[in-house]
């Protein structure tokens, strides 16, 4: 059994329970056990470094302390809080007066940063614990007859140097993961572009014109449905297509799942179970094409 | 000819703020290649953000200009330009070291006054209402865990970061 300390972050767990849901149910059909730990707090995302990076790196270092302390690697659904907190946890590896600097605000707390763990986004955990061999054979629904547009989003991928998550530039693990479950990923226009997420509520009308040159994209390509790995994407693409509609008068009706929803249902978890009411753009004609 | 001039006259004080702030050290490798702008999705909507503009006048001293404008705010943080500047300079975090300078200097869009409440009062940035708290069983979801707010605020106090917090509501 591979543990993992969860990283839920705020926006998943009050907005989003078909993302918590989906990746409960499918890592735990995978062996992959989750364990909630107390005490965690906001990953310090761009919002907070926006306003104090000493202070975003002192938050993102308060919550490694806690997986340190209960000897867990941590894993997170969220790309925010997957950058927030591996580039956190990076960078205070790498310098040791950043990390003293840290350390003297965290000793308020009775914490200090150690530097013994590792955070992972799960699909660092699919490829690397489970495999992509190994998540085809768990198949008990493949989506044959899907068509998905892999969206991958900002911050899964860069800043590179600290995330090693894939090549930026020309990334390959959620396609792989995405034919793993037996649907056919289709290539489309300015995939690795920005959703435009980070801009809601300070400049909508340029947030929205990424979401939509994405929606166009995606469309354009024949997609059935976009795969997300942030709930910031998701927003972006799913509640953003009601805005688009009545800004644009442009309707996409473009379903948006995130990655995990559809793990989800390739391994035969029932739909019912996954809060899929909670999508703004239904996705109904997704799952009426799971055998 | 103009741009000599410029840099004639440049304060430098300002890019040497910069640099001290954290991680903003290396702005000054910057040789206006323009990189950054040509991969920058925002700057290909708008005409209002680019950020090899916003590095020029940084380290030519522009600070008022720079801080108290919208352009800093229109970074969507995606990181391409980091990716790919040849002289690696950390541009999107220089945007956020930017940022800190305006937030010190009361220039605070509405919307990130909101997100410094919201981290200091619940410890969240997105709050988890009592009633989605409470409907988590019945979807099949474990409880929350406690919030580590009282730690969290020890962190803010010892970075300043309450202080901010302060002034910016004295200010409004």
């Amino acid at each position: 059994m591979t543990r993992y300390a969860l990283f839920l972050g705020c926006t998943i767990p009050a907005r989003q329970p078909n993302y918590e849901l989906s990746a409960r149910k499918a890592l735990a059909k995978l062996g992959v056990e989750l364990v909630d730990l107390a005490n965690m707090t906001c990953c310090a995302p761009p919002p907070v470094q926006s306003i104090d990076l000493e202070t975003s790196f002192a938050v993102a270092a308060y919550n490694i302390c806690l997986a340190e302390e209960a000897d867990l690697d941590l894993i997170t659904l969220c790309s925010g809080c997957f950058e927030s907190l591996c580039a956190a946890n990076v960078a205070l590896k790498h310098s040791p007066e950043l990390r003293a600097k840290i350390n003297r605000s965290l000793s308020q707390t009775g914490k200090e940063f150690l530097g013994s763990k590792e955070v992972k986004h799960y699909l660092q955990v699919l490829m690397e614990d489970i495999g992509i061999e190994n998540l085809k054979q768990k198949v008990s629904k493949p989506l044959n007859n899907l068509k998905v547009a892999a969206f991958y989003g900002c911050h899964v991928l860069r800043p590179s140097g600290h995330l090693k998550f894939d090549d930026p530039e020309r990334p390959s693990i959620l396609e792989n993961l995405i034919e793993a479950l037996g649907a056919k990923s289709v290539e489309y226009r300015n995939k690795l572009k920005c959703c435009g997420g980070l801009l809601r509520g300070y400049s909508d009308e340029i947030a929205l014109d990424l979401a939509r040159e994405k929606l166009a994209n995606t469309s354009k390509a024949g997609a059935d449905c976009i795969a997300t790995l942030c709930p910031f994407c998701f927003v972006a693409l799913d509640i953003g297509q009601i805005q688009i509609r009545s800004k644009f008068q442009e309707t996409y009706n473009m379903p948006v799942l995130h990655y995990s929803e559809l793990l989800a249902l390739a391994l035969g978890i029932d739909a019912k179970e996954l809060a899929l009411e909670t999508h703004k753009i239904k996705v109904d004609k997704i799952v009426s094409k799971i055998p | 000819m103009q741009c000599l001039e410029e840099e004639k006259t440049a304060n430098l004080t300002f890019s040497e703020e910069l640099r001290q702030e954290m991680l903003g050290e290396t702005i000054t490798l910057c040789y206006q290649c323009g990189t950054c702008a040509s991969s920058c999705p925002v700057a290909k909507i708008t005409p209002s953000f680019n950020p090899r503009e916003l590095i020029k006048l940084s380290l030519l001293g522009k600070k008022d200009e720079v801080i108290s404008g919208e352009a800093i705010w229109l970074c969507c943080s995606c990181y391409n330009c980091d990716e790919r500047c040849p002289q690696k300079v950390a541009i999107a975090l220089a945007m956020f070291a930017l940022r800190n300078i305006a937030f010190k200097e009361g220039y605070i869009p509405n919307i990130y006054s909101e997100f410094a409440s919201a981290i200091l009062y619940d410890g969240r940035i997105v709050k988890v209402s009592k009633f989605i708290e409470k409907k988590r069983p019945t979807l099949g979801l474990p409880p929350l865990q406690p919030t580590g707010v009282d730690a969290l605020r020890k962190i803010l106090s010892a970075t300043g970061f309450d202080k901010l917090q302060v002034r910016e509501e004295e200010m409004s």
